[in-house]
């Protein structure tokens, strides 16, 4: 871990710290594999990945009671403090983001059976989009994290709004066409959700940023940190 | 032992909170012989208020409250340079007599000392050499109104007579810190006071502590950061000497600058 450049005393206690940041990455890791398979699930209306998503989704809640405990197991054993307390209290937050993205990309997975019976509609290149935009964000933090780099952290901070502009264009696109096309109306509810739920995991992506960010500096990011509109 | 480069110490702001400084330390050095122990400390301490030393042993921490009421004095070899003002005046003014500074900065030990007198006469003692009572009634009152401050009143009220020495252990401490609030003291040093007691007894010293600092500059040396953590509100950093960093307790337990702060308090090899 690269918090220090030195190693604990009581080495028990410094691979418990490492064992949680590993636990971390590898729940990322699953959750970024669901997102990019109910995206893919969607876009190509093609529900047969489902099954493997529910699999996995079981794994990554058990991921994060396990993280949960590891997380009591420290504070009432070892009092962590300084950056090991950050670090404690922050995968306790990342770890439950990262379960609300599991269970996002699940629902958005979902959507491919109810798109199915649908003729293959046009926006979803835009949707294919959101979701290689999110996709990304997700990936960077989490790449960041596993180095403990603030730099690309602020980067998915600042790029949320990319991914809010392009939220709701899609939305306006959406809601366009459906009012043209009322046979749209179906396959486009499901769409409207599927986008709003993409729009969500883009947030929980910058929680996990600034989590990091908090465990790095001890600060929390300002606005400040923010580019001039 | 320690190489003789000054370390320039951290200050975090708003160190003092909202108190007023009541120990203003300049430039403190200790040598014992040839041996120097303490390098250039300068430091505010604030009144009403618990400050917590912290750091590994032989950081100089212990030699540092020592210089608060002049116990280097008694130590053969002991040169204390700098500037260590209470409410502005120098303590290390000739002027000045150690046993007066004694009874205004007041010091509780590691181990329970009390004298192998009754528990009466252990808190009478201050006020009788120190002429603060005038009467037989009034030492009563000083002994009942210090006991009580230090929570061992209705432990001990019907058994003045008896010897302090047969107190529990932590009873025998709050039986001194009872005997240093006697002589109205205006700081108090503990110097790892609760090292010797079970978690109950210690809890009762810290819940004392938290009550004291109401009336008293109190300034408290702990080899237990949870300890610290618990008691202090703000908490100054120790290492080979030097004076490393200083701040609000909750920045230094949280987010220490120093990086030396950060591997002692996480328990790692500096």
């Amino acid at each position: 871990m690269a918090l220090s450049k030195h190693t604990h005393i009581v080495t028990a206690y410094g691979e418990e710290l490492d064992k949680l940041a590993d636990e971390l990455a590898r729940m990322g890791g699953l959750v970024e594999m669901q997102l990019e398979a109910a995206v893919a699930a969607v876009v190509r209306r093609d529900a047969s990945v489902i099954p493997e998503v529910r699999k996995r989704e079981v794994q990554v809640n058990a991921m994060q009671v396990d993280i949960e405990k590891r997380v009591i197991r420290l504070f009432a054993l070892r009092q962590p403090l300084a950056t090991d307390l950050r670090m404690t209290i922050s995968s306790l937050k990342i770890a439950s983001d990262l379960e609300r993205v599991g269970d996002l990309a699940k629902n958005i997975a979902y959507r491919s059976k109810k798109l199915v019976g649908f003729a293959p509609l046009e926006l979803m290149h835009s949707v294919e989009r959101l979701g290689v935009i999110v996709g990304k964000q997700l990936h960077e933090v989490l790449d960041a994290l596993s180095s403990f780099d603030i730099e690309p952290a602020v980067r998915v901070w600042r790029n949320d709004d990319e991914v809010d502009d392009h939220y709701n264009g899609l939305i306006r696109e959406m809601l366009l066409a459906m009012s043209k096309d009322p046979s749209l109306v179906g396959p486009g509810a499901h769409i409207l959700f599927v986008a709003k739920n993409l729009e969500r995991v883009g947030d929980h992506a910058t929680n996990i940023a600034e989590a990091l960010h908090y465990i790095v500096t001890g600060e929390a990011l300002e606005s400040t940190d923010h580019p001039p509109a | 032992m320690f190489d003789t480069e000054i370390q320039p110490t951290v200050y975090h702001k708003n160190s003092l909170g909202s108190s007023p400084v009541k120990v203003e330390v300049r430039d403190v050095s200790v040598s014992y012989g040839e041996k120097q122990a303490l390098f250039n400390v300068s430091l505010d301490i604030p009144d009403h208020s618990v400050t917590a030393f912290i750091g590994p042993s032989g950081c100089g921490k212990s030699t540092f409250l020592r210089c608060m009421n002049r116990m280097n004095d008694t130590i053969e070899g002991a040169r204390v340079t700098g500037s260590l003002k209470i409410d502005g005046a120098e303590i290390n003014d000739r002027a000045v007599d150690p046993v007066v500074l004694r009874a205004s900065v007041g010091m509780v030990f590691q181990k329970p000392n009390p004298f192998p007198k009754s528990i009466y006469d252990n808190v009478a003692y201050g006020p009788r050499i120190h002429g603060l009572a005038s009467s037989r009634s009034e030492l009563d009152d000083v002994v009942e109104h210090s006991l009580r401050k230090a929570g061992l009143w209705a432990e001990v009220s019907d058994r003045l007579q008896d010897p302090g020495t047969g107190l529990s252990g932590g009873q025998q401490q709050r039986l001194v810190i009872a005997r240093a609030i006697a002589v109205s003291p205006e700081v108090i040093l503990m110097d790892e006071p609760c090292s010797a007691l079970d978690p109950i007894a210690t809890a009762k010293i810290e819940e004392l502590i938290d009550e004291l600092r109401e009336n008293y500059c109190i300034i408290i040396v702990t080899h237990s950061m949870q300890q610290a953590a618990r008691v202090s509100q703000m908490t100054a950093f120790f290492h080979m000497g030097s004076l490393i960093e200083v701040g609000p307790t909750e920045e230094i337990f949280t987010n220490p600058l120093e990086s030396r702060t950060q591997d002692y308090i996480t328990g790692r090899f500096g």
